[in-house]
C-alpha cells in the first residue's frame, strides 16, 4: 500500500504541468496568504476575482484560469511560488506580489523569464521600477514614496511642524516615509526624530518609551497587524499626541479591526492611492460592484488599498489582453508593447505608464473619522493629481538625494529642519 | 542501505560493490536519470531544494542521532555561510559585496560557519536535554533579529539579492539539470561522509558518549571535546546545504534563519528520522512536497488555498502520530513484521 502510495505522488510530480489549450490564458495570482498582510492578500484575490468576473473570465477572446499561489511576504518564499506558477503551472502571466521586498524579488525573476509577463499586484517598493527594472515587469499602481505625497504639505498646513516618525524597517517602510518626508521637509518641516520598528513586531514598548514628547505629532508608518499592536501599546502607555499615518496604517483592514485600538487613530491624516469617498463616479461604481459580488461577512467594507492595487492591476492586464487579441504566441512582445502604451480606464481613473513601466496618477489625503455607527473611515481632505515617480522632481534631483533608507532623505537638503 | 562503504581499497573493491544491495542501486540509478523524465521544476525546486534541506536536516542528525544533542543552530550556520558568501562574494547590494573570487569565498565561508558551530556547540554542550534546545535557540533568533537589524554588514531587512554561483566549466548551475546533479552530488557526498564518520573511532566514541557520558569519561574519553568535534562536523555539512540554498534562491535575507526555518529543520529531520543519515533527506523531499503542493491538495478538495500550512501541519502530525522515529520507523516497523511473520525453521512467511 505505501508503495502504492509512494508510486502514485512519483507519478504525480513527474507529469509536466497539463498542457495549456490554445483557447486559454494562465494566470498566476502571487499573494501573500500569511504574516501581517494576510487580510490585505485575501482582499487582493476577492478584487482579481472582481475583475475577471466584470469580464465573464474572457479577455482577448479567450478564457482566464487563475491559479493562487500563496507566500508569506518572504522574497525567498515569492521566487519559489513564482517559479512554480511559471515551470509547474505553465502559466501565462504572474500578477502580484503583495510587498516591497517580494515586489524586488520579483523584478530580478523576471529577467530571467523574459518571454512571460509580470503585472505588479500591489508591492510598492521604489526600486523595483526604478534600479535597473525589468523589461517584462509592469506597475498599474503608484508606489510607496508616490502615496506619501501631499501629506507632508497638508500637516504643515495644519501647524504640526514638529515631527518624530515610527516606521516598519524594511523597503515599504521607507520608501512610504520618504514620500512624506519629501513634501514634509520643503514645506519647512523640522523631524525631530526618525525610530524604525521591525517588521511583524509585538512588543513595542522600548520604541514607544523613546517618543520625544515635544513634537506636534508622530508619523506612524506601519500597516497590517504591526498598526493594531502598536495602537493597542500605545493607548496602554497612555500615548495622548496626534497621529500621522503612513499609507497603510489606516487601511480599511485596519479600521475594520475588533477592539478599541483603532479609535487612537480618529482625526489622523494619511495619504494614499485611494480615498473610500472619492466622489468620482467610477470610483463609485466599483465600490458597490465589490459589495455586491461579495456577501458582507466575506469582504470587508469597502476594498482595501491591497484589493485595489491587485483590482487596477488585473484590469489593466485586461485591457492588454484585448488590446492583442489574447495573442502571446510571439514570447509576449506584442502584449509587452500593449502595456507600455495602456492608458487603462480605473476605478482611480486613467492610468498609464512611464519608460520604467511605472504608474503615475493621483494621490488622495484622508483624514479617518468615526462614522454614527461607530466604525471609521477615511474621509477625503486633499487631492494631488499627476504625482510622478520622481515625485515631481527631475530624475537626476531624484537619484541624488538617495535610495530610500533609514537616514534617506536628508531633511535639512531638502529645506526642511 | 546501511550497508554501503565508501572508503574501499582497490583490491576489494568488486567484492565491495556486491554488497551493496539491488535496492540502493536501483536508487542511484533512478537518481542519476531523474533528469531524462522530470520536469525542470521539480528537479530545481522539489530535488534540488530536498537534497539542500536534507544536508541542513543531516547536521542536525549527526547531532541527535550520534551524539544525542538536539541542536536548533544548523539553519542558522547554513545561513551564516549564505551570508559569507553574498559579502565576500557578489551580489546586487554592490555597496557591501566584496567581489572576491570564488576559491577565496567559499572556503571561508564554510569555515567562518564552522568556526561559529563550533562556539555555540562549546557553550551548548555543557547543558543537556531541553536546555540545549533553548540555548541554541536563543543565539537563532538573536542571529536572526542581528541580522535583520544590521545593515553595515547583513543589510538589514533587505538582506542580499542576486547571489549566484560561479560559471564553472562555462556551465550556469542555477539551470535546472545542472543544479540537480550538483546538489546531488553535495548530499551524496555528506551522506557518505556522514556513514564514515559513524564508523570511525570518533564516531564510534561519540556514539559511547551518547549512551554513557560517565562511563566513556571513566574510559579517559573527553566527552566535552568528542561533542564540540561533532559541532564542527555538523556545521561543515550545514554550511555547505546553505550555500548551496543562496544559489539556489539567489538571495539571502535574514527570513532565511528566521524561527519558523530553524524549526523547520527540526520537523525535518523528526519526520523523516534520527537514527540514520538517510531520514533527513526523505523528511526533507516530503517537506518540500507538501511545502509546494499544499494549496493545490485544498484547492483539489474545494477548500480555500489560503489554509495550506495546515495541510502541511496535519501531514506532520500524521507521520509523527503513527510512528515516533518518523518515517524510518515505519520502515523499520514493515521488516521487523516480516521478520517475526517468518517461519523459524523453514523461512519464508508463513
Amino acid at each position: 500500500m505505501k508503495r502504492l502510495i509512494g508510486a502514485a505522488t512519483a507519478l504525480a510530480l513527474m507529469l509536466p504541468g497539463a498542457a495549456v489549450a490554445q483557447d486559454t490564458i494562465k494566470i498566476g495570482i502571487l499573494v501573500a496568504t500569511e504574516g501581517a498582510f494576510a487580510a490585505g492578500g485575501a482582499d487582493g484575490i476577492r478584487n482579481v476575482e472582481l475583475a475577471l468576473k466584470q469580464v465573464g473570465n474572457m479577455a482577448g477572446g479567450k478564457k482566464i484560469e487563475t491559479v493562487v499561489a500563496p507566500t508569506d511576504t518572504t522574497p525567498a518564499t515569492a521566487t519559489r511560488m513564482a517559479r512554480k506558477l511559471i515551470e509547474q503551472d505553465k502559466v501565462d502571466i504572474i500578477l502580484g506580489p503583495l510587498s516591497g521586498s517580494e515586489g524586488i524579488a520579483m523584478r530580478d525573476y523576471a529577467k530571467t523569464i523574459p518571454d512571460k509577463t509580470v503585472i505588479n499586484g500591489i508591492s510598492g517598493a521604489l526600486e523595483t521600477t526604478w534600479v535597473d527594472p525589468a523589461p517584462n515587469f509592469f506597475r498599474f499602481n503608484l508606489d510607496g514614496a508616490q502615496w506619501g505625497s501631499g501629506l507632508g504639505e497638508y500637516v504643515v498646513k495644519k501647524g504640526w511642524k514638529k515631527v518624530a516618525s515610527v516606521s516598519a524597517d524594511y523597503s515599504f517602510g521607507y520608501t512610504n516615509f520618504l514620500g512624506f518626508a519629501v513634501g514634509f521637509c520643503k514645506a519647512g518641516g523640522e523631524l525631530v526624530e526618525r525610530l524604525w520598528v521591525p517588521l511583524g513586531s509585538s512588543d513595542y514598548a522600548g520604541v514607544i518609551a523613546k517618543l520625544p514628547d515635544d513634537v506636534d505629532a508622530i508619523y506612524l508608518g506601519m500597516g497590517g497587524t504591526d498598526s493594531i499592536n502598536f495602537l493597542n501599546q500605545y493607548q496602554q502607555a497612555g500615548g495622548k499626541a496626534k497621529l500621522i499615518g503612513g499609507s497603510i496604517m489606516a487601511d480599511p483592514t485596519v479600521l475594520s479591526s475588533k477592539g478599541k485600538a483603532k479609535d487612537a487613530l480618529i482625526g489622523t491624516p494619511t495619504s494614499g492611492w485611494l480615498a473610500n469617498d472619492n466622489p468620482a463616479p467610477e470610483w463609485q461604481a466599483y465600490i458597490k460592484a465589490y459589495q455586491e459580488a461579495f456577501p458582507a461577512d466575506k469582504r470587508l467594507p469597502s476594498p482595501s488599498l491591497f484589493g485595489v492595487g491587485y483590482h487596477v492591476n488585473a484590469l489593466a492586464m485586461i485591457a492588454a489582453l484585448n488590446e492583442v487579441k489574447g495573442d502571446l504566441s510571439d514570447g509576449h512582445k506584442k502584449f509587452h508593447a500593449a502595456l507600455s502604451k495602456l492608458k487603462v480606464k480605473t476605478p482611480l481613473g486613467e492610468i498609464s505608464l512611464n519608460e520604467n513601466r511605472q504608474a503615475s496618477g493621483s494621490v488622495f489625503v484622508t483624514e479617518v473619522s468615526a462614522n454614527a455607527d461607530g466604525t471609521l473611515s477615511n474621509k477625503m481632505v486633499g487631492r494631488v493629481d499627476n504625482v510622478t515617480q520622481t515625485l515631481g522632481m527631475t530624475a537626476d534631483q531624484f537619484r541624488a538625494m538617495g535610495l530610500p533608507s533609514r537616514t534617506t532623505p536628508d531633511c535639512k537638503a531638502l529645506g526642511g529642519k | 542501505m546501511a550497508d554501503v562503504l565508501p572508503t574501499v581499497a582497490p583490491r576489494k573493491s568488486l567484492l565491495a560493490l556486491e554488497r551493496i544491495p539491488a535496492p540502493v542501486w536501483v536508487l542511484g540509478l533512478l537518481l542519476l536519470a531523474m533528469p531524462a523524465f522530470a520536469s525542470n521544476f521539480v528537479l530545481f525546486q522539489i530535488f534540488g531544494w530536498s537534497f539542500i534541506l536534507g544536508m541542513i536536516a543531516l547536521s542536525l542528525m549527526v547531532l541527535a542521532g550520534y551524539g544525542g544533542m538536539v541542536s536548533l543552530i544548523q539553519m542558522t550556520v547554513a545561513a551564516l555561510a549564505g551570508y559569507v558568501v553574498a559579502i565576500l562574494g557578489t551580489s546586487g547590494v554592490t555597496q557591501i559585496s566584496l567581489g572576491w573570487p570564488w576559491w577565496l569565498y567559499i572556503p571561508l565561508a564554510i569555515l567562518i560557519a564552522a568556526v561559529f558551530g563550533t562556539l555555540v556547540g562549546a557553550l551548548a554542550v555543557r547543558t543537556e536535554g531541553i536546555y540545549t534546545i533553548m540555548i541554541t535557540l536563543a543565539i537563532a533568533a538573536a542571529f536572526f533579529y542581528f541580522t535583520r537589524q544590521n545593515y553595515g554588514i547583513f543589510n538589514g531587512y533587505t538582506g542580499f539579492n542576486n547571489v549566484i554561483p560561479p560559471a564553472w566549466f562555462g556551465v550556469d548551475w542555477r539551470q535546472a539539470v545542472p543544479f540537480y546533479y550538483m546538489t546531488l552530488a553535495c548530499a551524496v557526498l555528506s551522506y557518505l561522509a556522514v556513514l564514515w564518520m559513524s564508523r570511525t573511532p570518533f564516531g564510534l566514541a561519540l556514539q559511547g558518549v551518547r549512551d554513557n557520558p560517565r562511563r566513556m569519561a571513566a574510559l579517559g574519553f573527553s566527552v566535552t571535546a568528542h561533542r564540540i568535534v561533532a559541532y564542527t562536523f555538523a556545521s561543515v555539512i550545514a554550511a555547505v546545504g546553505g550555500i548551496l540554498l543562496v544559489w539556489q534562491n539567489a538571495q539571502v535575507t535574514p527570513g532565511t534563519a528566521g524561527i519558523p526555518q530553524v524549526i523547520d529543520i527540526l520537523v525535518i529531520a523528526v519526520v523523516g528520522g534520527l537514527k540514520r543519515p538517510i531520514g533527513p533527506f526523505i523528511g526533507a523531499l516530503i517537506y518540500a512536497i507538501l511545502s509546494v503542493f499544499a494549496s493545490d491538495i485544498l484547492h483539489a478538495i474545494g477548500m480555500s488555498g489560503e489554509r495550506f500550512k495546515l495541510v502541511v501541519g496535519l501531514g506532520f502530525l500524521a507521520v509523527v502520530g503513527f510512528s515516533p522515529d518518523g518515517v524510518l520507523g515505519l520502515w523499520d516497523k514493515y521488516q521487523a513484521r516480516r521478520e517475526a511473520n517468518r517461519d523459524p525453521l523453514l523461512g519464508g512467511g508463513r
